[in-house]
C-alpha cells in the first residue's frame, strides 16, 4: 500500500517535472536491476577485507530526471540473520563484570551499504525507518519485549556501535556512481571478518526523496582453503577432531625427546 | 608471517606464537612445570578468545607432559598406580568442569570467572613459594642447614579410611584425598587449561608425603591423560580446541624445553622457586589489573544461543 502510494507519488512529480510530450502519455514505471557476476565468492583465510562490485541497471529512467541527478540509489549487503547477546560490563567492588543483557532475534551479522549520497540528502528519515533501511534504521527485534524502552534502546545503539567498530556494519557515501544513465556501479566493503553463508544484495531506487522500487539478489560467501576444511572437521567431526589433536600432541612430544634430547 | 586460526578465527603471527611456545617450553624445562598456567594468560594477552586458549592450552600441555613422563617412564620415576588413582578422580573433576565452563559461557561469565581463578590460584601459589624460596635463601646465607620435614609424620590425611597401598611410592593411604586431589585438578584443567602440576606437586609433597623422585613422573602421567580427556571433551561440546594454535606453541614449547633444562640446571634450587614464584606473581598481577582497569568497551557482542 505504502509502496503503491510512493510510486503514485512519484509518477506525479515526474509529470510535474518532465516537460517533454512524452509524459503525456502515462510514462513507463521506472525499475531498477543489480546483477551479480556470480552467485558464491570464496575468500580464503588471509582474506583481509575487500570491496564487492555490483553492476545495475535503471529501467525506464526519466532522461531529465537522470540529467538532473534526482536518482538515488543505495545498494546494501545484507548478511545472514543470526541472534546476538549484547552485554554490559558494571563495576562490582571494582571488578568490571558483565551484568545487564539483552538478546536481539535476527541481526544481520554484516551490513554494508553504498550510496550515491549522504543518506539524509536522499530521502527523509522516516522513509528509512519504514523501509529498515540502513544501519541506524535497522529494526532490532528484542528477544524480550517487556524490558523497559530505554533499555532496549541503549542496547540496540551498542550493538550498531559495536557492528560499526568491528566493520561489520559499514557505509560508503559515494559508493554508487552511475556511469551512464542507466547503468550505475555501487562498490559495497567486505570486512576482513565477513561472515559465511548466503548474504543478500538489495538495490533501492529513490528519485527525488522518494522510494520506486527494490531490487535484491543473493550472494553466497564461503570460506575455502586448508583453514577451512579444519573449522568443518572441528564442528562435523569433533570427536575424530579431539582425537587426532590429542595424538599431534603425543606425537610432537615425542618427536620432541627424539629431536632434542641430550641424556 | 602471518597465520589464520580457523578456531580462534583471527589472524596472528607465526613467529611470536612459536617464540611463545618457546619461551614458556624453557622456562618449563628450567622449573620442571607444564608451562599450562603461562600459555593460557598469555594466548589471552595476545587476543584470543579465552575460551580457545583454555582448551588449546590443554592440548598444548600434552606435548610437554607425554616427553617429560616418557623420560620418568625410562627412569623408572613414575607410580603406575598412584597415578591411576589421581586419574579415575581427574576424570570426574574434568567432566564437573566442563559442565561449569559450558554453563559459565553461556551466562556470559566465563572470561571473568578464568581470571579470577587465575588471579587466586597462581596469587597464592606464586606467594607461598616466594615465601618459602626466599626463607630458604636465607637460611642457607646464613649456614644453617635447611629444615628437611620427616617423611613419618603423619597428619589427618593418615587418618582417613579406606587405605590403599602403593608400592613404587612406598606409600599406605587413604584413597579418598588422592581421588580428592586427582577431582580438583581435573576441574581446574578443564577451566583453566592448565595440567595443574604446580598444585599437583606441592600437593604430592606436602600432603600425601609421596617421596620427591616419583612425584614428577607421576604427576605427569596422569596430566597427561586428564589433559587429553579434557581436550577430547572440550573438542567435542565446545569445538573450542584450535590445533594450528596448539601446534605452534607445542613445536616451540618442546624445543624451548631441552634449552632450559640445561639452563635450569646450573641455577641453585632455591634461587629457581624465586624465580619462578616471582614470574608466577607477575602473571598473577597482570591478570588482577586487567580486572579492575575501566575496559575500553563496556559492552560485548556474543552469538546467542551457543551450547
Amino acid at each position: 500500500m505504502a509502496a503503491r502510494r510512493a510510486f503514485a507519488a512519484a509518477v506525479s512529480l515526474s509529470m510535474l517535472f518532465a516537460l517533454s510530450p512524452a509524459t503525456a502519455q502515462t510514462p513507463p514505471a521506472e525499475s531498477i536491476q543489480i546483477g551479480l557476476s556470480t552467485d558464491a565468492i570464496s575468500i580464503t583465510a588471509g582474506f583481509s577485507g575487500a570491496d564487492l562490485t555490483i553492476f545495475g541497471s535503471l529501467e525506464n529512467p526519466d532522461p531529465l530526471v537522470a540529467r538532473q541527478g534526482r536518482y538515488d540509489v543505495i545498494v546494501v549487503l545484507e548478511g545472514p540473520p543470526r541472534p546476538v547477546v549484547v552485554r554490559r560490563k558494571d563495576r562490582v567492588l571494582g571488578v568490571w563484570i558483565n551484568l545487564d543483557s539483552e538478546t536481539f532475534e535476527n541481526v544481520p551479522v554484516s551490513y554494508s551499504v553504498a550510496t550515491t549520497r549522504p543518506l539524509q540528502d536522499i530521502a527523509e528519515p522516516a522513509k528509512y525507518k519504514q523501509l529498515s533501511l540502513g544501519a541506524q534504521n535497522l529494526y532490532m527485534k528484542p528477544a524480550d519485549e517487556t524490558d523497559s524502552p530505554a533499555t532496549i534502546e541503549e542496547f540496540t545503539a551498542a550493538l550498531r556501535d559495536r557492528k560499526a567498530a568491528t566493520g561489520l556494519y559499514s557505509e560508503n557515501v559515494g559508493g554508487v556512481q552511475f556511469l551512464s544513465q542507466n547503468l550505475f556501479r555501487a562498490t559495497v566493503r567486505l570486512a576482513p571478518n565477513v561472515p559465511v553463508g548466503t548474504h543478500k544484495a538489495r538495490a533501492f531506487l529513490f528519485k527525488s526523496g522518494m522510494f520506486v522500487k527494490e531490487s535484491s539478489a543473493q550472494l553466497e560467501i564461503r570460506k575455502s582453503g586448508f583453514e577451512q576444511s579444519i573449522f568443518r572437521v572441528a564442528h562435523d567431526y569433533s570427536f575424530l577432531y579431539g582425537v587426532f589433536a590429542v595424538s599431534l600432541a603425543m606425537l610432537t612430544g615425542w618427536l620432541g625427546r627424539l629431536i632434542f634430547r641430550k641424556d | 608471517m602471518g597465520i589464520y586460526l580457523p578456531i580462534a578465527e583471527i589472524s596472528v603471527n607465526v613467529f611470536v606464537l612459536l617464540a611463545m611456545g618457546a619461551a614458556v617450553g624453557f622456562l618449563s624445562g628450567m622449573f620442571g612445570v607444564g608451562g599450562g598456567f603461562l600459555i593460557t594468560p598469555l594466548l589471552i594477552f595476545y587476543n584470543i578468545p579465552p575460551a580457545i586458549a583454555v582448551a588449546t592450552g590443554a592440548n598444548q600441555v600434552i606435548a610437554s607432559s607425554f616427553s617429560g613422563a616418557l623420560s620418568h617412564f625410562k627412569r623408572g620415576t613414575l607410580d603406575f598406580k598412584l597415578g591411576g588413582v589421581l586419574l579415575a578422580g581427574g576424570i570426574v573433576g574434568s567432566t564437573a568442569g566442563i559442565y561449569v565452563f559450558a554453563l559459565l559461557r553461556r551466562v556470559g561469565q566465563l572470561d571473568l570467572f578464568i581470571s579470577l581463578l587465575y588471579v587466586v590460584l597462581l596469587g597464592t601459589v606464586g606467594g607461598l613459594m616466594l615465601v618459602e624460596s626466599v626463607n630458604a635463601l636465607r637460611a642457607s646465607r646464613s649456614g644453617a642447614a635447611p629444615v628437611l620435614k620427616k617423611s613419618g609424620q603423619h597428619n589427618w590425611i593418615h587418618r582417613l579410611p579406606f587405605k590403599m597401598r602403593f608400592r613404587a611410592s612406598k606409600l599406605f593411604v587413604s584413597v579418598i584425598p588422592v581421588l580428592g586431589l586427582g577431582a580438583g585438578i581435573g576441574f581446574l584443567s578443564s577451566i583453566m587449561g592448565v595440567g595443574g602440576g604446580f598444585i599437583m606437586v606441592p600437593a604430592l609433597i606436602y600432603l600425601l608425603k609421596v617421596p620427591t623422585n616419583v612425584v614428577i613422573g607421576t604427576s605427569l602421567f596422569q596430566i597427561i591423560f586428564t589433559s587429553a580427556y579434557t581436550t577430547l571433551v572440550h573438542a567435542t561440546t565446545n569445538q573450542t580446541v584450535d590445533v594450528i594454535l596448539a601446534f605452534l606453541l607445542m613445536a616451540g614449547g618442546v624445543a624451548g624445553a631441552q634449552y632450559g633444562a640445561k639452563a635450569g640446571q646450573k641455577l641453585r634450587g632455591e634461587q629457581l622457586r624465586a624465580l619462578l614464584a616471582m614470574l608466577v606473581l607477575a602473571v598473577a598481577i597482570r591478570l588482577a589489573v586487567d580486572l579492575f582497569v575501566t575496559p575500553p568497551n563496556l559492552y560485548s557482542l556474543t552469538a546467542a544461543g551457543l551450547n
